[in-house]
């Protein structure tokens, strides 16, 4: 009947294009897809950013051609403060969701995990390329909000109830605006529950003969994790979509509590639990926090390994630091919910683990600084990146201490302390492993070298760029400047414009920057330097297969791994690295075991 | 910038995997020092880890609507006691019966494919997975009957909170439902055509099994908490 052993991957090269390039199942393709995705996102959300800056600086200005994006949201090029709001809300989830979480962990994470543990692809490529449209689906929903009869969503990210689920009395786009944006979000979250699926087991169940888990590049450890904490995670947020939805398209009362006044208008709902949609959305939301920099985390970690030409301080420790930061932050989640009006000891409760979750986040940077120091860090795009992940994540980091004790979070919540904080902790330094992974990987995904030279202009640029917009922001925290203002009239205010217009030329400039790196990555795409199969000289099994690699990861020879991910400078061994590949048998290994 | 092209690996021959799927199964983490001989040489087939990757997420899903239920419970103006419709119990009872012939039908195939097949049993190893999937769809339409009773008395999902979880939760259960549908087609249709693999017919029943306990904890948490 059946050959219990049989293959469970084994769909040959497909040769027309939709196959191929559209809806393909190969882990590679769909990667690259990913990547797109968040390349596009990226964009969007990076505009969406410029606008909010400029009308921050700049109240009156007219933006040419605004009013084409929303006739009633920008009369006169001029945007509305409830437009403003609009805007800061797609920013915002476009960048968390499409950008944040799809890059680091689906992209990269797609094309790299099946190669890195010696498989020829996902367990399940028919689930990871639903994984990818579903992705698409759910961005084309939210981006389709835009063009709703009153735009979209104006509730923030979070969308906090109950004005998020009293439909439109509550404001432009309440209404159909929440609705796409919960659609849309609960369609990302099937995709990121089939990716999730495909990633564990992968790890589990397709690593080629001698790839233990402790053999895995951290890289994979990281995307390993991170797939555990989105299954989780997103499996909740779903569900809390879904409640949203059903407040307002069948009246139910999940979130909207009895005798509700909005606009002057007594709501139909009743015994609804603002806190509810919190506790749902928050339960989610930190996880996600650590969804969008773990993946990070594993991919500076193995950058800056094959770089430094030596493994980190402790393998074994930094793969505990990472699933110790993932499973504490389901534990920490209430601390967005300080002022919410829950039980001020549940505060107390949420406190502690906080303050606790920044002993392995210490682990983690200093180990990548013990590592550091003393090493020959061999200077390009990918590693100044991955030290630019570190600074930001310290610089972010360090402001989350003051964040998690509850009283001096009463005062510095919902201000501009709060934004500088994620944005440098979790966007930028998301967004330095982005690049740091880019240029690492670019010849591997593509065949072609990256502009070295433009790679570290970008940086540089880069890097000065984010400290001088998000620096300035927690200035303006303590100083009282309460976020999601879209004018500054109060006279405490009016002092602090100054330095809303610095941020602006800042931001404005720093993305303009960013058109290098895209520039770089379109030129070399076509026109780069051809790429040898081991351009950085690492020993990860990415670099032991051809650039790019066959259909089926490593043509008609699987690999066999005889060695821990990081053999650098091993006393004794024939070269300078020793690739997992390699059956020399090494006399003094760096031994994790 | 290095560009030293690295030898091509070197594949040890005679050891070579005999196919793609991997072997370093999760249990397997001997190998160490270049040695080996203690590596199985196949891996878990994926579907057996993965559906247990599936229903901790669908585990997590209704968990959250758990949750969601006693929050909103607690401390609620509006909540107001339903009775359940009787045809529920039945339904009950057929989404367990179906669980049981669906045991019988694993059980025989398993048996049937490890060439151990009973020479009393004449019958098709597919009939007791045509008895299953017949029990499945009795117990998606006998909740539809439940929802058509609700509807024809007036209740919507609006009328109070208590039916809008009861919905809510036997809605989501039901697609769940469909999808363990679909799988029990799919076993089916693979069987006919000799093509089926022990861990899909595993993964199914794990799924289908699961259905069913999760339909009895449902059932418990409204009968109890509305």
């Amino acid at each position: 009947m059946h050959d219990l052993s049989a293959p469970a991957v084994h769909h040959g090269a497909p040769t027309g294009f939709i196959r191929k390039h559209v809806f393909s199942t190969d882990h590679k393709v769909i990667g690259k897809q990913y990547y797109a995705l968040a390349l596009v996102a990226v964009f969007v959300g990076m505009v969406l950013s410029w606008i909010m800056r400029i009308h921050l600086g700049w109240g009156s200005y007219a933006i040419p051609g605004l009013h084409f994006l929303s006739k009633a949201g920008a009369p006169g090029d001029v945007m509305t403060p409830e437009y403003y709001l609009q805007l800061m809300t797609m920013h915002g989830t476009i960048m968390v969701f499409f950008v944040l979480t799809t890059a680091p962990f689906a992209a990269f994470g797609n094309f790299f995990l099946p190669i890195q543990v010696g498989a020829e692809d996902m367990p399940f490529p028919h689930f990871n390329m639903m994984s990818f449209w579903v992705a698409f689906v759910a961005f084309v929903v939210l981006i389709a909000s835009f063009f709703a009869p009153d735009g979209p969503t104006l509730g923030g990210w979070t969308q906090y109830a109950p004005l998020s689920a009293v439909g439109a009395v509550a404001g432009p786009g309440q209404g159909l605006g929440v609705v796409l944006w919960a659609a849309s979000i609960g369609i990302f979250c099937i995709s990121q529950l089939l990716g999730s699926l495909n990633f564990i087991t992968t790890t589990l169940d397709m690593r080629c003969k001698g790839m233990s888990l402790l053999r895995l590049p951290l890289s994979a450890w990281a995307w390993f994790i991170t797939s555990i904490m989105a299954l989780t995670a997103f499996a909740v947020l779903m569900p809390a979509c879904i409640l949203l939805i059903l407040d307002h398209v069948a009246g139910t009362s999940f979130f909207v509590s009895s005798n509700e006044v909005i606009n002057g208008q007594l709501l139909p709902h009743s015994g609804g639990s603002t806190l509810l949609w919190q506790h749902l959305f928050w339960f989610f939301g930190h996880p996600e926090v650590y969804i969008a920099i773990i993946p990070g985390m594993g991919i500076v970690s193995h950058v800056l390994i094959t770089n430094m030409r030596r493994p980190l301080l402790s393998h074994r420790v930094m793969i505990y630091a990472m699933g110790a930061l993932a499973v504490l932050s389901y534990m920490v989640y209430g601390h967005h919910m300080f002022v919410s009006g829950m039980n001020p000891f549940s505060s107390l409760a949420f406190s502690f683990p906080t303050l606790i979750i920044t002993i392995p986040a210490t682990v983690v940077v200093l180990i990548w600084l013990g590592s550091l120091y003393g090493s020959k860090l061999r200077i390009n795009s990918a590693s100044l990146f991955a030290l630019g992940f570190i600074s930001m994540f310290i610089s972010g980091g360090v402001s989350g201490f003051f964040l998690a004790q509850p009283s001096i979070d009463i005062m510095l919540h919902a201000t501009y302390f709060v934004v500088g904080h994620f944005h440098l902790v979790m966007a930028v330094a998301a967004m330095f492993g982005i690049f740091a992974g880019t240029y690492f990987w670019f010849p591997k995904m593509t065949g072609r070298m990256m502009n070295d030279t433009l790679g570290k202009l970008h940086f540089w640029l880069t890097f000065v760029g984010a400290y001088c917009i998000f620096m300035p922001f927690h200035y303006l925290g303590i100083a009282g400047n309460v976020r999601r203002y879209q004018a500054f009239t109060d006279d405490y205010l009016i002092p602090l414009i100054p330095v809303h217009k610095f941020i602006t030329v800042a931001a404005v400039t720093t993305g303009l920057v960013q058109f290098i790196f895209l520039y770089n990555l379109i030129h070399s795409r076509f026109w780069g330097a051809p790429a040898p199969d081991n351009p950085w000289e690492g020993t990860s099994l990415e670099w032991s297969t051809a650039t790019p690699p066959p259909h089926n990861n490593f043509g008609d020879k699987m690999p066999v791994v005889y060695h821990d991910p990081y053999e650098y400078n091993v006393e004794g061994a024939s070269a300078d690295y020793i690739m997992q590949t390699s059956p020399e048998q090494l006399t003094n290994p760096h031994d994790e075991k | 910038m290095a560009t030293t092209v690295h030898e091509p690996p070197k594949i040890e021959p005679g050891s070579l995997p005999s196919h793609g799927s991997g072997n370093g199964g999760w249990r397997n983490l001997v190998p160490a020092d270049g040695d080996l001989r203690q590596v199985r040489n196949s891996s878990p087939p994926p579907a057996s880890t993965g559906i247990w990757v599936g229903l901790a997420a669908i585990t997590m899903t209704f968990a959250a609507f758990t949750s969601a239920l006693i929050v909103r419970q607690g401390g609620a103006p509006d909540w107001q006691h339903i009775t359940l419709p009787p045809v529920l119990y039945l339904n009950t009872l057929v989404i367990i019966a179906s669980s049981v012939t669906l045991e019988i039908s694993r059980r025989r195939i398993a048996a049937f494919m490890g060439g151990l097949r009973d020479a009393s049993q004449k019958a098709s190893p597919a009939r007791w997975l045509y008895i299953t999937l017949f029990l499945g769809l009795l117990f998606v339409a006998g909740q539809t009957l439940a929802w058509l009773q609700l509807t024809s008395q007036g209740i919507k999902l609006s009328t109070n909170i208590n039916y809008s979880f009861f919905y809510v939760l036997t809605v989501a259960h039901a697609l769940h439902v469909f999808g363990g549908l679909g799988g029990l087609a799919r076993v089916i249709v693979k069987l006919k055509k000799a093509a089926l693999k022990r861990s899909t017919l595993d993964a199914t029943s794990r799924y289908w099994h699961f259905m069913g306990a999760l339909w009895v904890y449902l059932l418990l948490l409204l009968w109890i908490k509305l």
